[in-house]
């Protein structure tokens, strides 16, 4: 639907009456665990999570392109070269079913755009790692969308609607993403011992960064606490890197690979799986801009967009005269 | 830093097989209606999701006021023998 305004904030902090109906509303459909559609009035925080949320998921879909188009000419057959072909274009409709929910919430999608291309948004800190060899294709699938499915799945039930629309069509497409991934590595893992190395390396490096792909832990994950109170999140971080690596560890197996943690065992006391301390410092600093290709993601994303111009001109030109021929 | 498209933003409908109605599928920016419906069928139908299209500019859509939706949708409450099953006396007759 057509974007809304955001709401006026009121210029006097003490509620009006029809704001405080407003709101009472608003919190009995989150009561109810309904949903709120984007003409619903709702609360400027609330609108703004969403946005910032929906938003940077659009931007990592549309980076997180990168570093499987980087491959595709080296796909060591047609079949895998129209494979990865179809995986890149998945994720630039993902961005895009993403980039039309989050306007649903006022921001327009010029302004989205720009956000990401001068750098005021962020994206997942996972794609500014580089994609080294070919077995990084298959590792990517695995953990990398692995990890992606167990965080969206349950967005599918995200308190707004067109954001949890957006999740089920990304979850439908995204499981051949994984599967393939993982295909990948057990080819290569059944291979030459060569090849085998190259699988192992592989998962050795994409590990961690898959397992913090899920946010620091819930401690000090401030803002998790208010999405759960919204039904935005329906899991804490820690609650879904828990689900992920019981998934994986059993995974790991079927592909006679390791992962790099000798630490990693399932604790039946706790019921919990316990895994290596992830090393946050990293993570932050990836998040900041200081990961091994931050700069380079940026500017191939900003070149994309510099030489797609002439066809957004052409375009814009074309359907210009139209109107203007169904005037004459 | 990015040129401003201002491109109209367009509902897209899928029919998903024949004898089904189009269903809204989501939506997306394009310059003109040609291209709005190509870009549909490579944003929503790359899996064979459908054999036929609409797209409608998401501005020529007239919608019923969410802020007035009680009063709106108020007429059906209480009118139960609208529906088959407010009909009770005729349970356990076959055929009916």
């Amino acid at each position: 639907m057509a974007p809304t305004t955001p709401q006026e904030p009121g210029l006097s902090a003490v509620p009006s009456y029809e704001e405080e109906q407003s709101q009472a509303r608003f919190d009995a459909l989150i009561g109810k665990d309904s949903r709120i559609e984007p003409r619903d009035w709702m609360p400027d925080a609330y609108r703004k999570t969403l946005t910032r949320q929906v938003s940077q998921h659009a931007h990592s879909e549309i980076i997180g392109m990168q570093p499987e188009a980087n491959w595709i000419t080296r796909a060591p057959s047609l079949k895998r070269k129209s494979i990865l072909m179809a995986k890149v274009q998945d994720e630039a409709g993902h961005g895009l079913y993403l980039y039309s929910a989050a306007e649903t919430l006022g921001t327009d999608r010029d302004e989205l755009n720009d956000q990401l291309l001068t750098g005021r948004a962020k994206y997942s800190s996972i794609f500014n790692y580089p994609a080294r060899s070919w077995a990084d294709m298959g590792a990517i699938g695995w953990l990398v969308d692995g990890a992606a499915i167990a965080n969206q799945v349950p967005l599918c039930r995200a308190s707004y609607g067109p954001y949890g629309r957006a999740m089920v069509r990304v979850c439908k497409e995204e499981s051949f993403h994984q599967r393939q991934g993982f295909e990948i590595l057990l080819s290569l893992s059944r291979g030459s011992e060569a090849q085998k190395k190259m699988a192992q390396d592989a998962v050795n490096r994409f590990y961690e960064p898959a397992l913090m792909m899920f946010g620091p832990p819930d401690e000090q994950s401030p803002n998790s606490k208010q999405s759960m109170a919204w039904n935005i999140k329906r899991f804490s971080n820690d609650e879904l890197r828990q689900r992920f690596v019981g998934m994986i560890a059993e995974q790991v197996k079927v592909l006679g690979l390791t992962l790099p943690d000798p630490e990693l065992r399932y604790d039946e006391e706790t019921k919990q799986w316990i895994h290596k301390d992830l090393n946050w410092d990293e993570f932050m600093a990836v998040i900041k801009g200081n990961g091994p290709v931050n700069a380079q993601r940026m500017e191939r994303r900003r070149e994309a967009h510099r030489e797609g111009a002439w066809v957004r001109e052409a375009a814009a030109a074309y359907a210009a005269k139209q109107v203007q021929s169904e005037v004459a | 830093m990015s040129q401003q498209n201002n491109w109209p933003l367009w509902e897209v409908f899928v029919r998903s097989s024949r004898g089904l109605s189009h269903v809204h599928a989501g939506s997306l920016h394009a310059p003109d209606a040609q291209m709005a419906v190509r870009n549909a069928r490579d944003l929503y139908t790359r899996r064979n999701e459908g054999v036929s299209l609409w797209v409608v500019k998401s501005e020529d859509i007239i919608s019923s006021d969410p802020d007035e939706k009680d009063a709106f949708f108020e007429s059906p409450q209480g009118k139960d023998y609208r529906h088959a099953t407010y009909y009770k006396a005729s349970e356990g007759v076959k055929h009916l």
